[in-house]
């Protein structure tokens, strides 16, 4: 047989190689770089999974509905512009479930094979973390990939309106929030439980999330006005709506501070969830 | 044959310690209380030295895993400390995974990534820089009889093969100790064979290993000293020789009869000269015996004299689970 002839040459000369030249940092990189090493050699999976919804979404609503001569939110130009954040928002939204809860499923499933990440040598919280980061990465891509096709599909003019400084300032929020929330769902809830996710808890989120009907035109109906605000989603749209466009927009001043405190929230029970699932 | 070894629960002290002496593991009363009560590990006191085989050797449920998993980061301990390489282990995790080399029970390669990959992210999360973690990766492959299967996904490994990159990859970061969970269970006799193979000859390039195994011949032939434990507790500690040797027994003589059993164990304890100790275990009756010149005749004759027909007989030198038995009274496998 020939496995018996294996000579595990040179374990004992090099022991004290390893360790010196860990440090926590340069983990935590080598962690990020497997995950992007997954999702470009996932990319054929990764682009569909993300273009797909909003592209439907896009041409549905506000191409195939002007064209047909259907109008739903006033005119069909000022419902085009105001999809464009609501696009933005639930793309970010998925993104952060899909790339980070999904995976967890199988990592904390039967095979358990996050342990060789839990093992390597850094704190289990900064591998967790280092999920978050990743995540939000995706997040970004995703948002990158989808922007154009908001814009771009439309039959009517988008009007879009940068501000920068909004924009680069909510986005990365937005993003690690989405992967924070990701997180979250992925060690709060069973592994055999989390498919039920996109059904019972994402699919509510993205039609309350004001994605197709600014907020505060829920004013209308004062209840569902405020039940809303419980959707971090909301806050996302509403950012976007403000970084992107002319329109009325929630008070920025309840964006930034509701946004980072989600954001927290979800990190510090997405870590805490973490950590319990690996160490026993 | 020496008799050096008397079971004691905290025995690290009375077994010899082995050459070089220099600790790589230790523990002090450490403890393990799942919630709801149970007392997986109860004040262990361990010591392993470098370049030793130790392995914690018990039935299903007796605690090994959870002492491994207490010595990796894996467990928390409800008291106690563990040391691994001079660190304190729940101190210090981080520092301490850094000389840790860890081979799970079930298969924990990562299914997203091709064989080789799955070495080389390895390197890298243990600090390699790239090129280095490459160039070892295709080493590991290669020493381990891989190469072949690198960029095949891990799912198309068969068992054997995937527990043998999963020993590649506990190994490649040089771990000061290389922990290895039941490392045969489930394996193929073929495939367990060359697991051995593989132990050995890290063990002999100086790793030190600790390893969990039920399988008592493997605890034998591969372990240079061993625990025998069993609810959480260490029963017997010392080299697989001295274990043996303390059973004062150097003869087993295995007797299956049609009859009352327990009778017959009774009747051959206090008929059968030299004999110590008389079981019945698994539907067999046990009988330890010190000079054992013409003890099977006497065996059948004592029996027959009795009206027991012996059906089977059978004598073997003691084993680990004749010391086991002797120890709890049951059976390994039980």
């Amino acid at each position: 047989m020939t496995a018996t002839t294996i000579t595990p040459a040179g374990v004992g000369e090099h022991h004290e190689l390893g360790p010196a030249h860990t440090s926590i940092g340069g983990t935590f990189v080598a962690l990020l770089q497997r995950d992007l090493h997954v999702l470009l050699h996932n990319l054929k999976e990764f682009i569909p999974r993300t273009v797909l919804q909003p592209l439907l979404l896009v041409f549905v609503f506000t191409y195939v509905f002007p064209k047909i001569g259907q109008s739903i939110g006033g005119s069909s130009s000022a419902f085009s512009t105001l999809l464009v954040a609501g696009v933005l928002g639930s793309v970010i939204l998925f993104q952060g479930v899909q790339s980070v809860a999904l995976p967890l499923v199988q990592e904390f499933g039967y095979t358990r094979e996050i342990e060789d990440r839990v093992l390597a040598p850094l704190p289990v919280s900064l591998v967790a973390i280092e999920k978050i980061v990743s995540g939000a990465i995706q997040c970004l891509i995703a948002a990158v990939i989808v922007f154009p096709i908001a814009y771009f599909v439309p039959a009517t003019p988008v009007n879009i309106s940068f501000n920068w400084v909004l924009l680069l300032t909510l986005t990365p929020i937005a993003c690690v929030m989405a992967a924070s929330l990701g997180l979250f769902f992925g060690t709060f809830f069973d592994p055999r439980t989390v498919p039920l996710l996109f059904g019972v808890i994402v699919v509510p989120l993205t039609f309350l999330g004001c994605i197709y009907f600014p907020w505060q035109e829920l004013s209308a109906i004062p209840w569902l006005q405020w039940l809303v605000c419980l959707n971090p989603l909301v806050y996302m749209c509403e950012g976007f709506r403000a970084a992107l466009t002319n329109m009325d927009h929630m008070s920025l001043l309840a964006i930034y501070p509701v946004m980072i405190g989600f954001t927290a929230l979800f990190a510090w029970r997405g870590i805490t969830g973490f950590t319990k699932r690996v160490i026993a | 044959m020496t008799s050096t070894t008397t079971p004691t629960p905290t025995a690290s002290s009375s077994s010899q310690p082995p050459v070089g002496g220099d600790e790589v593991i230790r523990t002090e009363d450490l403890t393990k209380v799942y919630p709801g009560g149970v007392k997986a590990v109860d004040q262990l006191n361990l010591t392993v030295y470098r370049g030793e085989i130790f392995g914690l050797l018990g039935p299903n449920g007796a605690g090994k895993t959870t002492t491994a998993g207490m010595l990796t980061t894996r467990v928390v301990p409800t008291e106690g400390r563990a040391y691994v390489g001079g660190v304190d282990v729940w101190a210090h995790p981080a520092k301490a995974k850094s000389l840790l080399g860890v081979v799970p029970q079930s298969n924990t390669l990562d299914r997203s990534l091709s064989v080789f990959d799955n070495l080389y992210f390895h390197g890298r999360f243990f600090g390699m820089s790239g090129r280095d973690a490459k160039a070892e990766a295709g080493r590991l492959l290669e020493q381990f009889r891989l190469t072949e299967r690198a960029k095949m996904p891990v799912l198309a490994l068969s068992g054997g093969m995937a527990q043998r990159l999963m020993v590649a990859r506990a190994v490649m970061h040089r771990p000061s100790v290389l922990f290895l969970d039941e490392p045969t269970a489930g394996l193929d006799p073929q495939s367990r064979i060359a697991m051995w193979e593989i132990l050995g000859e890290l063990h002999q390039d100086g790793q030190t290993i600790l390893l969990t195994t039920h399988y008592m011949e493997e605890a034998d032939d591969l372990c240079t000293r061993l625990a025998i434990i069993d609810h959480g507790k260490v029963l017997a500690l010392g080299t697989p020789r001295e274990l043996k040797a303390s059973t004062g027994i150097d003869t087993v003589v295995t007797v299956q009869a049609d009859g009352d059993l327990e009778q017959l164990a009774t009747l051959l304890r206090d008929g059968i000269a030299g004999a110590t100790d008389a079981s019945v275990v698994e539907g067999k009756v046990l009988l330890g015996v010190k000079g054992a010149q013409g003890v099977l005749p006497a065996v059948v004759q004592l029996a027959e004299q009795h009206g027991v027909t012996v059906t089977d007989l059978s004598i073997n030198e003691p084993t680990l689970e004749t010391v086991f038995i002797n120890l709890t009274g049951k059976d390994l496998r039980e």
